[in-house]
């Protein structure tokens, strides 16, 4: 399997045909996201507010190539063709090294701005990728549950679509809750076939009584995308509204090219300085299924991360509005230890987890797994990810880890986030 | 009555024509269903689009190409890919036996292959000729357990006794024939033993079996040990009930609903059946569960197309190399171009064809198809007629009111949520 894309999640999760999200999600553009930011001195209020990135890596990211265990022998006895050399690898300490595409993420290393939580998963993992990501996204390992952890902290704010957003063509099964759903922003502005004004598409968006909800659904995309064309020009009217980069019209007809999270980053950016009140965002790159010819492929989705990520925090770093900026990377589960013959790996189990940002203690947090000691040919998790979910919960968004986790888990902080 | 017959048309074909409409009318509802899944006149529309043939890889004979033979290949690929594709989009419009038409485009989205990775359009066209042979699932499942564009795409040529490679075996049961969670990691990894030993001779479009990267030992899965090879695997899990179950449930979603779970009366008829693919269509067309699941479904973007050509009088096969290119640049931005799914698990379904970036490149390839057809007097109604729409909504009819001109109200007939959502 080549890419994996987020499809694949949201269809089997089942969170695509929840009530909550039939109720209302992806009413909001990125012009009406612009617009929410509202008065002066709201917006200075937003400039202020901790806010927090999550970044999906869709695939199952190899954690082991990711962050190197250089100094271990078994690391090299399982994967001969696919380890790299200790001279190589970007070191973060006598045992472990970023892979060498990292270099941006090493410089950040360096500004202790990023923080690598090891070990990251949870017990009896689960393999198939859009089992293991519904659990990572639902923060419920225990069984399937029809929320996403940033759902259900939208029902219990009772937050505005807007508190959380997603760049995503679609929304994640993470943003959406029990009643309420953050939105999928779409960007770029309104074309229509000559002829056919925004107001025939504007009745064309309307609900009838007694349709069908699909029917009603495919009503309001009509209505979402007049509202869009609608705001995002009263965006550009407004002078604080920064520039918004329009998707090229033809798709690419080869896998890469174009960097999807780095544009998806960009309007993170854009939207955070111009002060919306949006607190929690959620980007993605996928790819990470590498089962053949690992290293290359890899190596390529590891550069497109580091850019990604570099030149975001790069930004971040220059406003105070950034500074409140903290971004999480996960992936639904890392590789096997040991290589597959066609020197790729197959779906594992505990990984890495980086947070970064202007708010982050740097350091490692939590224990490398062993490599002697697996589980069946897999790691053993070290850290409960709903430990990084809960710290996240509690430090960034200032709200009760145990009442958004569940399942009567007690959340142990991990002090990754150093607050002034 | 009516309404139950345009349903059936709809969900087991691409779109009814009027003309098509009418005459089930005239049949009646069983009748239809029979005419449907049993066709007894050769399909004379389809002869107009014969599968094309494509001759050998560009890279076929070379053992080293230089960057220059590698660059002008992967160019002739694309050109090959975009060939077949159109061809397939111009097949599904003419074949007057849609409703095999359809089920093999399904099969497509079942076994889902990208040539995204695959490359060679050769292999894609194998796998395509294939599953068209295939009479029922069984004979579907053995043949595509050593496909050679499934083999690559899940990278089964790379899994040998010394070093197995999992994925395979695990979509064979995941996506394939059981359905997550009815397996444990065990059975995965002695599925994918049992899969060793497959090698892909790509001049030849073929796979072969090479015994000495076969793993011949014992394998365990689902509490059953044996030395499981590709077939016996196929086979085993031919013969577990979820298998039959699954595969009705697959239908069932996409057929009937993509919300809503399969009834088990409806399911129990299904399985009954099973594995003849087609006769569990019948048994789902004649349920009454399925005449009770009217908008439950999305029109994929292939079909909604599709549809439009048959409903316009168009075909993809005649369009201008400009319009082609829109047409397949258009699918893309819709989420489905045929022999490209995004994964393994094929396409979505329901409310996630309905995104707003879905709605305006919808838009705009209806104005483009609607700028197609020779202007004529239209009104709303005969908009309605010739799209096999009952009655517009309000809503809709409001639109079509806004304008005079022809291809507008096309344009807004095609992309009204009434034409979408079946």
């Amino acid at each position: 399997m080549d890419a994996v894309t987020r499809r694949r999640f949201l269809l089997a999760s089942g969170v695509v045909g929840g009530s909550a999200l039939v109720a209302g999600a992806a009413k909001l553009s990125l012009g009406g996201l612009l617009h929410t930011a509202g008065e002066a001195s709201a917006r200075e209020d937003h400039r202020k507010t901790p806010k927090l990135v999550i970044v999906t890596l869709y695939g199952g990211n190899d954690g082991l190539n990711t962050v190197i265990p250089y100094a271990s022998r078994a690391y090299y006895a399982a994967r001969p063709e696919l380890a790299y050399e200790p001279e190589r690898v970007l070191r973060l300490d006598d045992a472990l090294g970023l892979n060498p595409m990292l270099k941006g993420l090493s410089s950040l290393w360096g500004e202790q701005r990023l923080a690598v939580v090891l070990g990251a998963g949870y017990p009896k993992p689960d393999r198939s990728h859009f089992r293991s990501m519904d659990i990572w996204q639902s923060a419920s390992p225990s069984g399937p549950t029809s929320s996403g952890w940033v759902g259900r902290w939208l029902d219990g704010t009772k937050a505005a679509p807007e508190a959380a957003v997603s760049f995503e063509p679609m929304l994640p099964p993470l943003l959406a809750g029990e009643t309420r759903t953050g939105a999928c922003v779409s960007i770029g502005g309104l074309k229509l076939p000559t002829g056919i004004t925004p107001d025939m598409i504007g009745v064309l968006g309307r609900r009838e009584p007694n349709e069908s909800e699909l029917q009603a659904r495919a009503a309001d995309a009509y209505a979402n995308l007049i509202n869009i064309n609608q705001l995002i020009r009263d965006a550009e009217a407004a002078s604080a509204a920064p520039e918004v980069t329009v998707q090229p019209e033809s798709p690419a007809t080869s896998t890469g090219g174009s960097n999807v999270l780095s544009a998806q980053l960009l309007r993170v950016a854009q939207c955070v300085e111009a002060g919306v009140p949006t607190r929690v965002y959620s980007v993605s790159l996928g790819g990470f299924d590498t089962h053949a010819s690992e290293r290359i492929g890899h190596e390529f989705l590891l550069r497109q991360l580091d850019q990604a990520l570099t030149s975001f925090a790069g930004r971040l770093s220059r406003t105070e509005a950034g500074r409140q900026v903290t971004t999480v990377v996960y992936s639904e589960f890392g590789r096997r230890v040991r290589a597959n013959a066609s020197d790729g790996t197959d779906h594992g189990t505990a990984g890495p987890v980086l947070v970064l940002g202007s708010q982050v203690a740097g350091g490692l947090y939590g224990e490398q797994p062993s490599l002697t000691d697996l589980d069946d040919g897999d790691l053993k998790a070290t850290t409960d990810f709903r430990d990084v979910v809960g710290t996240l919960l509690a430090e960034v968004l200032q709200a009760d880890p145990a009442r958004y986790i569940g399942g009567g888990y007690e959340p142990k902080m991990l002090p990754f986030l150093a607050r002034d | 009555m009516a309404d139950d017959l345009a349903l059936l048309l709809r969900r087991a074909g691409f779109g009814p024509t009027a003309a098509e409409l009418a005459a089930a009318k005239k049949a009646g509802y069983d009748a239809t269903v029979a005419a449907l899944t049993a066709p007894t006149a050769p399909d004379v529309g389809a002869s107009l689009a014969p599968v094309p043939v494509l001759g050998p890889d560009p890279l076929s004979g070379l053992s080293s190409p230089t960057v220059a033979q590698r660059a002008k290949a992967s160019e002739e690929r694309w050109r090959q890919t975009a060939r077949i594709t159109q061809w397939w989009l111009d097949r599904l419009t003419v074949a007057d036996h849609q409703t095999r038409e359809k089920l093999w485009f399904f099969w497509h989205g079942h076994w889902a292959t990208s040539v995204r990775k695959v490359l060679r359009p050769q292999l894609m066209l194998t796998q395509h000729r294939t599953l068209r042979s295939s009479l029922d699932f069984a004979v579907m499942a053995h043949k595509m357990i050593t496909d050679p564009a499934l083999v690559f795409w899940l990278d089964g040529e790379s899994n040998t006794r010394t070093a197995p490679n999992e994925n395979l075996g695990r979509e064979l049961m995941e996506l394939f024939m059981l359905g997550i969670g009815r397996y444990s990691e065990q059975d995965v990894k002695a599925a994918g033993r049992a899969l060793t030993g497959w090698r892909i001779d790509y001049d030849g479009a073929r796979t072969f079996f090479s015994p000495g990267w076969h793993d011949n030992g014992a394998k365990t899965i689902l509490g059953t040990t044996k030395n499981f090879d590709a077939h016996s695997l196929v086979d085993f899990l031919l013969k577990q009930d979820r298998c039959a179950a699954f595969i009705a449930e697959r239908l069932w979603f996409r057929y009937a609903s993509s919300t809503d779970p399969i009834p088990k009366s409806t399911r129990d008829a299904m399985v009954a059946v099973f594995p003849n693919s087609m006769s569990m269509l019948r048994k789902l067309f004649e349920d009454d569960a399925f005449r009770a699941s009217a908008g439950r479904l999305v029109k994929q973007p292939t079909e909604w197309f599709v549809g439009a050509m048959r409903h316009l009088g168009l075909r993809p096969g005649e369009l201008s190399d400009e319009m082609s290119t829109y047409v397949l640049n258009g699918l893309e931005r819709l989420g489905q171009l045929p022999f490209a799914p995004p994964s393994v698990e094929g396409w979505p379904a329901g409310a996630e064809w309905l995104t707003v970036g879905a709605a305006q490149a919808r838009l705009n390839l209806a104005g483009r198809i609607a700028q197609l057809v020779p202007a004529q007097r239209l009104t709303p109604e005969d908009v309605a007629h010739v799209l096999t729409i009952e009655t517009w909504t309000n809503r809709t009819y409001a639109a079509l009111k806004a304008t005079t001109d022809p291809q507008h109200l096309l344009t807004i007939g095609l992309a009204s949520p009434e034409y979408l959502v079946t």
